[in-house]
């Protein structure tokens, strides 16, 4: 029985590091139904270049970290179908922008972990064991706005998409941003204050120009430019106040 | 400069945007009717030489522009000129005296 | 790895080139216009004199372009002011970007048809 030939992909992935040797090298994978990035990438390791390094954990769409470049978007590769992103025969594949490449397809997370902590991007809890349940109506103006934000999981596509963060060494970003929202809208938390002035300024919220890569590309449909519009009434309002 | 000096710079952009906006609007229909078959000096200054209500809005939209420009100016200048800090801040602020000082005197210059 | 022009491709993001362009040379012109404008000091000549160095077709089409980068930046920071302070509508934004191009555009050719 004649095998039909499988029709083929010609991916050009990055390879090397940040000293500026990287390059991007050509491989030729065979197509598959319901193929995804990860599908290719993972491919490429084991059957032609066990050298290749990448990153992913879950692969259904829950953990973030497959995020990568594809042809120049930052996405979710365990959730990119190749059909749905291979213009023609070609799909290109880089490490997410923005970012320190440590190899190949795998970059430093350190400086969005760290801005998400210098954003104030931990609860600080005001009661003990000893006292009730907070009650916090879901129906409230400030628990919506947390809602709306809360499913971040630090995918870091959004920094990954943000030129601002390219342009500003110190902006903390999308996501660090998004997350201080929600806990700015969180009754409970007892950080507030400090955490206001932690995004305040040309590092923090008001380096942002409401270009919207972020809420584009945010694989969860998050709006980060949404909460940053919000933070920016917030410290304004403080400072008007005389509170910042 | 701090984080309440920036918000304070950025309340400060957004108010004189306000302020401009009603002004751009005025000269916008000032400028697309008073231009009608070509402008001349008499055009200009018939309309505003001696008027006082011509003078303080010229005056207004002087100053909210001399706030305004130079606070984009130095966003433009740190993101894509990489220059920041206490240097560059005093540079700006300059440029917004400095164009103060030369809008004032257009500003006398056609409504006195 | 730089953010490339391919991730730049919606419409949010030319509002904000438009807007910081229009700014950039609207900035650049003032000077100018305040000079021009302060010539007047010297007399109505002296103004007329240099008003009608502007009756060329050049600097004609400039100043068509200058109104459009006058409109053009207050119609983006009109919806930078609405986004900000009235807050982010998703389905809202890609209109208030069309309708912020559409007046813009409306604008200089009102004023480009009132020059003739």
């Amino acid at each position: 029985m004649a095998m039909r030939e499988p029709e083929l992909l010609e991916v050009d992935v990055w390879r090397g590091g940040s000293d500026g040797s990287g390059r991007f090298q050509t491989y030729v994978v065979p197509r598959q139904e319901a193929q995804t990035i990860l599908d290719v990438v993972t491919w490429i390791q084991r059957k032609l270049d066990p050298t290749l390094a990448y990153r992913f954990a879950c692969r259904v769409g829950m953990c973030g970290s497959c995020a990568m470049t594809v042809n120049g978007r930052p996405r979710w590769t365990c959730r990119t179908h190749v059909a749905k992103v291979a213009s023609g025969k070609r799909l290109q594949i880089a490490p997410l922008a923005n970012l320190t490449i440590v190899r190949d397809l795998v970059v430093d997370m350190r400086e969005f972990f760290d801005k998400w902590a210098k954003a104030g991007g931990q609860f600080t809890p005001t009661a003990s064991r000893r006292d009730d349940f907070a009650r916090v109506a879901p129906e409230s103006p400030a628990r919506r706005e947390v809602d709306a934000a809360i499913e971040c999981i630090g995918c870091g596509v959004c920094y990954a998409s943000c030129d601002v963060v390219a342009w500003n060494p110190a902006y903390l970003g999308p996501a660090a941003l998004n997350r201080a929202w929600t806990l700015q809208n969180d009754v409970r938390d007892g950080g507030r204050v400090a955490r206001l002035a932690a995004v305040a300024g040309d590092a923090g919220c008001h380096a942002c120009h409401t270009q919207a890569a972020c809420t584009e590309r945010c694989p969860k449909q998050l709006s980060p430019t949404a909460a940053i519009a919000g933070l920016k009434r917030m410290t304004a309002r403080a400072a008007l106040k005389g509170e910042l | 400069m701090s984080a309440r000096g920036e918000t304070r710079l950025w309340l400060a952009q957004r108010a004189s945007a306000a302020v401009l906006a009603l002004c751009v609007l005025v000269h916008l229909a000032t400028m697309i009717i008073a231009v009608n078959g070509g402008l001349t000096a008499a055009d200009i200054l018939g309309r505003t030489r001696g008027n006082p209500a011509w003078g303080a809005f010229y005056a207004v939209f002087v100053a909210a522009v001399a706030i305004h420009a130079p606070i984009g100016l130095r966003t433009i200048g740190a993101e894509w000129l990489h220059w920041r800090g206490r240097g560059a801040d005093l540079c700006w602020l300059a440029i917004g005296v400095a164009l103060f000082v030369i809008g004032i005197r257009a500003v006398a210059a056609v409504a006195l | 790895m730089r953010v490339g022009w391919r991730n730049r491709d919606h419409p949010s993001y030319w509002a904000f080139l438009v807007h910081r362009i229009s700014g950039l040379l609207l900035s650049l012109f003032l000077p100018l216009h305040f000079w021009v404008l302060g010539r007047a000091l010297a007399g109505e000549a002296a103004l007329d004199g240099f008003l009608r160095w502007t009756e060329r077709p050049l600097v004609k089409a400039s100043e068509v372009a200058l109104v459009f980068l006058l409109a053009a930046h207050l119609a983006g920071g009109l919806r930078l002011l609405l986004v900000e302070f009235v807050g982010w509508r998703r389905q809202a934004q890609r209109s208030w970007v069309a309708v912020a191009a559409g007046v813009a555009l409306f604008c200089a050719l009102a004023f480009a048809l009132n020059l003739y």
